[in-house]
């Protein structure tokens, strides 16, 4: 089973074989569509376009209904960015406190914040809070809503990695005369950075894709993101395939880009936050 | 625990006798901010949820009618089917991921080249936009001119219909959630599978044992906390999912792919928000229902 034995060279070129049909034909079809014209897209099938109109279509696509796709994309990023980083500070915090003090209390809180990763989100009853907040439909209405859906994941991550930071270290920084705050911020948080990548990376990917949460709380064109106006093309563009699946193209680049430079903390992130979960 | 050091440090100071009160280094303050994002956004409504399913509700003004929307829930058929639906699509996908997921990950951890490769190409549907790949498989998906019935067709077999044919809808969105997700499943089981010590193959080979005992024998009860983990997070995503459905069939053929989550979508957009949120609390009830004893039970044989 290790590696020490000799490859198997047919397997190998076998399973690549499957492996790229099935996982990348998909990806081939969104790329080879989106570069054709509309006529030829409406055909539907796989193969290479006769005539590129690639560059026509991503300028179509842009300025699709007063360039809705930009404003699109910088909601989007303004909900990505902005939840984020909140998420990570508020959970790093909680989650050192709850790993390190062992109370009847704070086990009942990691008893909560199991059920916040196991039981799926009450949404009407949502809408209800943000409308007496007065922060339905508004961007940081679905902002805290992030935030809050985020934070069970991110705290256990955050624990099962302060697990690992020996408290002498604490106590080293007290006896110095550190304060909770500078305890924290100064010598915990400088240490946890591989871990905050990880939920970083993880994270952006999640709120990026996330579609349920926008289409409930932030309904609207004036502030869509990718995701909604993604969804919405497919009406209104209901013939134009190539501008469809450039649409789709573009909402994937992101992600990709993510994956091709974090793809380590991503798989390690998913793996840890799953055998915790 | 950290009062041990104050003690030390601080007991010939001070006249009392406990350990030193001096406040900890962990403030239970910490905990609040994200505790109270948490608590209003997500504890409360699940909690009023119970009451507001009670109620004919316009988020404005509310009636107390008991409980008339359960009952109207699992009285009409549309609504009590995306119970049904909402448990075969979980059973369904999460068997496949299963399934799919340690064959693939024992295939990868064999001797074969381009294993990283194939793991990342596997991964990253997994990042990839939910609605864009299932509008992009709704036209991979295209009954007669779909790239999935003309491969079919090469090889001689007629395609079903998938997204259109009422029998197939909700299979067909189950097989690309599985499609999506398999790589979780992958790169989880591989983690499990390469943490068992080779000498174990090893020992066993000499002992003449073929490839299937060793299977049998070795990786699956040692890929167990794998298999743990894929179960339970497919089946809780596979009981709440809702983006792929609707991208792909919106509920239809009539409603013969609605799921629970669906169904609660369509019933606030009618806007009758008390039974949409009963709706709710049925998923929720179902989630727990099946995650509780699972978690259970996982447990208990882990210490036996």
């Amino acid at each position: 089973m290790s590696t020490r034995t000799k490859p198997n060279v047919p397997l190998s070129a076998l399973t690549v074989v499957l492996f790229g049909v099935v996982f990348l034909v998909p990806f081939a079809f969104i790329v080879l569509t989106a570069g054709k014209t509309a006529q030829e897209s409406a055909l539907l099938d796989f193969s290479w376009p006769t005539q590129w109109a690639f560059v026509e279509n991503l300028q179509a696509v842009v300025e699709a209904r007063d360039y809705l796709l930009i404003i699109a994309f910088i909601n989007s990023t303004v909900l990505t960015v902005v939840s984020v980083s909140v998420v990570v500070v508020l959970a790093a915090m909680a989650g050192f406190v709850l790993q390190r003090r062992k109370s009847r209390f704070t086990r009942a809180v990691n008893l909560v914040i199991l059920s916040g990763l196991v039981l799926p989100p009450a949404v009407v009853p949502t809408i209800w809070v943000l409308q007496k907040l007065g922060l339905f439909k508004t961007m940081p209405g679905l902002i805290l809503v992030e935030i809050a859906y985020a934070m069970a994941f991110c705290v256990l991550l955050f624990q099962a990695f302060i697990a690992g930071i020996p408290k002498e270290l604490d106590e080293a920084a007290t006896i110095d005369g550190a304060g909770p705050l500078s305890l924290f911020f100064r010598v915990v948080l400088p240490l946890l950075r591989p871990i905050i990548v990880t939920v970083v990376v993880v994270q952006t990917v999640f709120i990026w894709n996330d579609f349920t949460s926008p289409l409930y709380f932030l309904p609207g064109d004036e502030n869509a993101t990718v995701q909604l106006t993604l969804f919405n093309f497919q009406s209104q563009y209901a013939s134009s395939y190539n501008l469809l699946f450039m649409d789709i193209l573009l909402v994937t680049v992101p992600p990709l880009i993510m994956f091709m430079i974090f793809q380590r903390q991503i798989v390690s992130g998913m793996v840890a936050g799953s055998v915790k979960g | 625990m950290t009062t041990v050091t104050d003690a030390v440090t601080e007991a010939p100071a001070t006249t009392v006798p406990e350990p030193a009160r001096r406040k900890s280094p962990y403030p239970y303050w910490f905990i609040l901010p994200g505790g109270v994002v948490f608590a209003v956004f997500f504890l409360v409504p699940s909690v009023m949820a119970f009451w507001f399913s009670l109620t004919r509700w316009t988020l404005f003004d509310q009636e107390f009618i008991g409980l008339d929307n359960y009952v109207q829930f699992f009285r009409e058929p549309a609504l009590a089917s995306g119970l049904w639906h909402t448990l075969v699509y979980a059973v369904t996908t999460s068997g496949l991921k299963v399934v799919l997921g340690m064959a693939l990950a024992v295939l990868l951890t064999g001797p074969i080249l381009g294993r990283g490769f194939m793991r990342s190409v596997a991964f990253f549907p997994v990042l990839v936009s939910t609605i864009g790949v299932g509008l992009t498989f709704q036209i991979l998906m295209h009954p007669t001119r779909g790239l999935i019935n003309q491969a079919l067709d090469l090889i001689g077999i007629t395609g079903p219909a998938w997204l259109v044919d009422p029998d197939w809808a909700l299979l067909s969105v189950a097989f690309v959630d599985v499609w999506q997700g398999v790589g979780l499943a992958l790169v989880i089981y591989m983690a499990g599978i390469l943490s068992i010590p080779g000498e174990y193959f090893e020992a066993a080979k000499m002992d003449g044992a073929g490839a299937w005992h060793r299977f049998r024998h070795i990786t699956l009860p040692l890929a167990r906390p794998a298999t743990v983990s894929v179960i339970l997070l497919s089946l809780i995503g596979g009981l709440r999912k809702f983006d792929l459905i609707w991208a792909m069939t919106k509920g239809g053929p009539g409603f013969t792919s609605d799921v629970m989550a669906s169904v609660i979508y369509k019933q606030y957009q009618a806007g009758f928000y008390g039974l949409s949120t009963a709706g709710n609390v049925v998923l929720f009830l179902l989630v727990i229902l099946i995650a509780l004893p699972l978690f259970w039970f996982f447990n208990r044989k882990e210490d036996a």
